[in-house]
Order: structure tokens, then C-alpha cells, then sequence
């Protein structure tokens, strides 16, 4: 048996298939994958993201501390509530964790990284701590649940305080504020717009029910993997890792080089990678045939050399196949994949594939 | 629950086959496959005319999650494949056992079929792997 939200038996009751992810059980479809998708695509479905772990930093350094240990830079951070996507970096520049770290205030950060790896980046968070006097305070007591959709907002603010939900509903794009014991941000993982609500576990399964009587359909962790992979977002552990560094993952545009003397956690190895031409591309994929990308497929670039699908699956949305890949610098528009022992075309596009509804990469 | 119709025959690769009157197999696959593979998005069903061996990869169904090879549980010839399923793979969710058959083999030998799981000796197969 592996580790349990506070939704656990909520969503065993409601009919969920469920996985292990990350060593916890998870729901991965409530039914149908696809009608989850288009759910959170055409109106409103929320996930329960419990499982992600918030970490609260407190202390006089903690700015300093941050700016030592994330790739990129908080300083950006000058508004209460305000959250930044960052990678936490090895020294030679392997991706620890992926995460967003909300600036509370000048002694308070809340950070949310990964589920499966909480431990691994608790440890580092603590042992880079200490020179700064940070406390490392992970949030075991709040659950997490993401409404995400066009109507996802409307539909969950008509089930809050109305002051609250006023409040809420004035959010911009990446803020967060607490308030009545809730934690609100509009941020996401689908594309799509919505909030992500982090709230006291004991409170989590009624709430969940009232959201779901406003019409909010419950989705499992596969939807929530073709919407994100749609929406071109990358998933830690497949896309990146400790291996492979922010700039062959697509996440350069996530590392702050100004101001030059910032000396985090990485830089150096990062300058190195960034200097050579060699270094391997992310990119997306479209294929045409009736076959679908999966994680490790090998992608090959004919007189340029080889590559591998880093995520892949059927785009509900496009109707098509698409995916993510790491592939040689000089690769150009296409590409083919082997596929179950064939050969197939794929056409090399910029992600995202879908944002908002509708597609961003020409069919 | 999965559904397991008493009237047919079963791999404990959860294939299904029923014995037509004019002697073909009719082969698809269970409804707990269905559900453990979640929406069907491809399936390759085989051109008719194909021999196939007991226990070949003849078939393929691919759902969002993944690709899963459908086996032939007698040897023979194919005599059809389900063409509306190119269109429609979700026919395999939602009538694994009627409108989402895979395809039709004529078997060499019949007692291949009857050598297969009947409808109880699957059920205690499924519940033996959900255990």
C-alpha cells in the first residue's frame, strides 16, 4: 500500500481507477481519460494534487538563500503572493526537482516541489539551509486541489466565502494569496486557466464534494498528464532529471543570467553546456501516422544523428500523436521515431501544442 | 467488476473468442482489459487472408496510456478484421464483447478454442491477479 491524500477514499468511492505514483496511490481516471481531458478543456475539472508537497521557508536570509539555490531568481519576486517556476540545480547542473516558489513576504517563502521527490529535496533544502539560517518546514497538513478549466474559477468561487472569492477572483496570472485558512493561486498545469487551492486536510473531502456539486468534474493523473503534455509543460522524471540540465530540457527560459554575479547553485556548469553547440535540444513532436510517441522511443535524425522521446501520448485535443524529445542540436523539421519496430515520420514543432482550447501548432 | 460472459472462451492474456455457426472464431478482448487499458485512441486489426499461429501477436490496440498486443489463441486463417474500428477504437470500451471485436479467424483445429478458459476459470484467473 503506498502513501494516501485526504481524498483517498473520496475518490475510491467515486469509482477511480487507481495507480501508484510516485509511491503514492493516485487516482489515474474517474471513468473516461478523454472526457476528463476535454472536461478541463471545454469547462471545468480539478485534480487532487495532494500528494506535492509544500515546504515553508522562513528566516532573515531566506532571499539570499534562494537566490543560491534556484536557477532562477526570486529577486524577480517584488509582490506579495507573486510565484516563480524554477529548477533546483546540482552543481554540475543535473535537475534536482522542478517547482514554484510563492514569495510570502521578506522572511517567508512556500515552495511546491514534486511528490516523488519530496525526500531527496528536503534533504538538499536542509543541508543548503544551514549557512543561512533558513527553517525547512514541509506542509504535511495541507491538502492541495487544482480546479482548472475556462468556467474552473467561476464555478469554484460560487463555492467560497464571498469575500474570499472576490479576492480570489482578482488574482493575475501566477499570484497567490492566503486567506480564511485557504491558500489560493492561479496557477496550473493543464494550459488552461484555473487555481490551484492549498487548505487544511481535515477540510479537503468536503470541500472536494461541494466543488463537484458545482459542476466541476473530477480527473484523474492521466488527463492531468495529456493536458500538461499539451500545454508543453514538462514532467520531472521524464523530461528532466539529475542527468540532464535545464537547457536540454527546454527550460533555459527559466534560468536568470542577470544579474552576472548571482552565483547559484549550477551556474558554471550551465555557462559550460550553453557555450558548446553541441548541446542537445528539447523540442515537440507531431506525428501523422496512426502510432503513438511513448517515453524512450528512439528518435532518429538522418545525418545528423540520434535522439529519444522523452514523453509522448495522444493529443485528445489535436486528435494526433505528439510528444516531447531531447535530439541533437542541428536537428532541423523533421525527424522519424521508431515506433513498436518501424519507422515513422514526425514533424519537430515548438510546444506548446494547446493552450487555452485551442491548438498553437499548425496540423 | 468486470463483466465475463458465460458464453464465450478466454486467454489469460484476456483475449475473448466465440465459435460462430458458420465455424469462425470471433476474437476481441475482455472487458477488464478494456478497463485496465483505459481509452482505446489506435488498434491495427489484421488484413484478412493473414495465417496466424496460436499464441501470435496479430493484433494491436493502443489506449492513451499503452500499446498492448492481442494474441491469437488458435492457428489459422483471418477471414476478417473490424473495420469500423479504425474510425471508432472506442467500440472496445464500450462493447469489448459486441461492436468492438477485433477480428474473425477460421481455425485449423477447433479444439484449440476448446482447449481455451471457459467464462469461471477466467473469472478466478482475473481474480487471482487482482490479488
Amino acid at each position: 500500500m503506498g502513501l494516501r491524500t485526504p481524498l483517498f477514499d473520496t475518490h475510491v468511492a467515486a469509482g477511480a481507477r487507481t495507480v501508484d505514483f510516485g509511491g503514492w496511490d493516485m487516482p489515474v481516471n474517474y471513468g473516461s481519460q478523454i472526457e476528463e481531458h476535454h472536461a478541463v478543456r471545454r469547462d471545468a475539472g480539478m485534480f487532487d494534487v495532494s500528494h506535492m508537497c509544500v515546504v515553508d521557508l522562513r528566516g532573515d536570509r531566506v532571499r539570499d538563500y534562494l537566490r543560491r539555490l534556484l536557477a532562477n531568481d526570486v529577486a524577480k519576486l517584488t509582490q506579495p503572493g507573486k510565484a516563480l517556476y524554477s529548477c533546483m540545480l546540482r552543481d554540475d547542473g543535473g535537475v534536482i526537482d522542478d517547482l514554484i516558489v510563492y514569495y510570502m513576504d521578506d522572511r517567508w517563502y512556500r515552495m511546491v516541489v514534486n511528490a516523488g521527490t519530496r525526500d531527496k529535496d528536503l534533504e538538499w533544502l536542509r543541508q543548503q539551509a544551514g549557512g543561512y539560517g533558513v527553517a525547512v518546514e514541509p506542509r504535511l497538513d495541507l491538502a492541495m486541489i487544482a480546479v482548472q478549466g475556462p468556467n474552473a474559477r467561476q464555478k469554484a468561487a460560487g463555492v467560497m466565502d464571498p469575500a474570499l472569492a472576490d479576492r480570489a477572483l482578482q488574482l493575475g496570472q501566477f499570484f497567490g494569496v492566503e486567506a480564511g485558512g485557504l491558500f489560493i493561486a492561479r496557477t496550473g498545469y493543464t494550459g488552461e486557466d484555473g487555481w490551484e487551492i492549498m487548505l487544511p486536510a481535515g477540510r479537503a473531502a468536503q470541500f472536494w464534494q461541494q466543488l463537484r456539486d458545482a459542476g466541476i468534474v473530477p480527473c484523474g493523473l492521466g488527463a492531468r498528464d495529456t493536458l500538461r503534455l499539451e500545454a508543453g509543460m514538462n514532467l520531472y522524471g521524464n523530461d528532466m532529471d539529475e542527468t540532464t540540465s535545464p537547457l536540454e530540457s527546454g527550460l533555459g527560459w527559466t534560468v536568470a543570467w542577470e544579474p552576472q554575479d548571482r552565483d547559484f547553485i549550477g551556474r558554471a556548469a550551465l555557462a559550460a553546456q550553453k557555450a558548446n553547440a553541441n548541446t542537445r535540444k528539447f523540442v515537440g513532436l507531431l506525428v501523422e501516422e496512426r502510432a503513438v510517441l511513448r517515453s524512450h522511443q528512439k528518435v532518429i535524425v538522418p545525418a545528423v544523428g540520434e535522439g529519444e522521446v522523452t514523453s509522448g501520448t495522444f493529443s485528445p485535443t489535436l486528435q494526433r500523436s505528439i510528444g516531447l524529445a531531447r535530439v541533437p542540436a542541428q536537428t532541423a523539421d523533421r525527424c522519424e521515431v521508431e515506433i513498436r519496430g518501424k519507422l515513422v515520420h514526425a514533424r519537430v514543432v515548438r510546444p506548446p501544442f494547446v493552450r487555452n482550447g485551442k491548438a498553437t501548432v499548425a496540423l | 467488476m468486470s463483466n465475463v460472459p458465460a458464453d464465450l472462451r478466454y486467454l489469460k492474456s484476456h483475449e475473448w473468442a466465440r465459435l460462430e455457426a458458420d465455424g469462425t472464431l470471433t476474437i476481441g478482448i475482455s472487458d477488464h482489459a478494456q478497463q485496465a487499458l483505459g481509452d482505446l485512441v489506435f488498434v491495427e486489426a489484421p488484413e484478412p487472408g493473414r495465417r496466424v499461429t496460436a499464441g501470435e501477436a496479430c493484433a494491436v490496440v493502443e489506449s492513451v496510456k499503452a500499446a498492448s498486443d492481442v494474441y491469437s489463441p488458435v492457428s489459422g486463417e483471418v477471414v476478417a478484421g473490424n473495420a469500423d474500428l479504425g474510425g471508432q477504437p472506442e467500440l472496445i470500451n464500450s462493447d469489448p464483447y459486441g461492436a468492438g471485436w477485433i477480428m474473425r479467424v477460421r481455425p485449423d483445429d477447433k479444439a484449440q478454442f476448446a482447449a481455451m478458459l471457459d467464462a469461471k476459470a477466467y473469472a478466478a484467473a482475473l481474480a487471482a491477479e487482482t490479488h
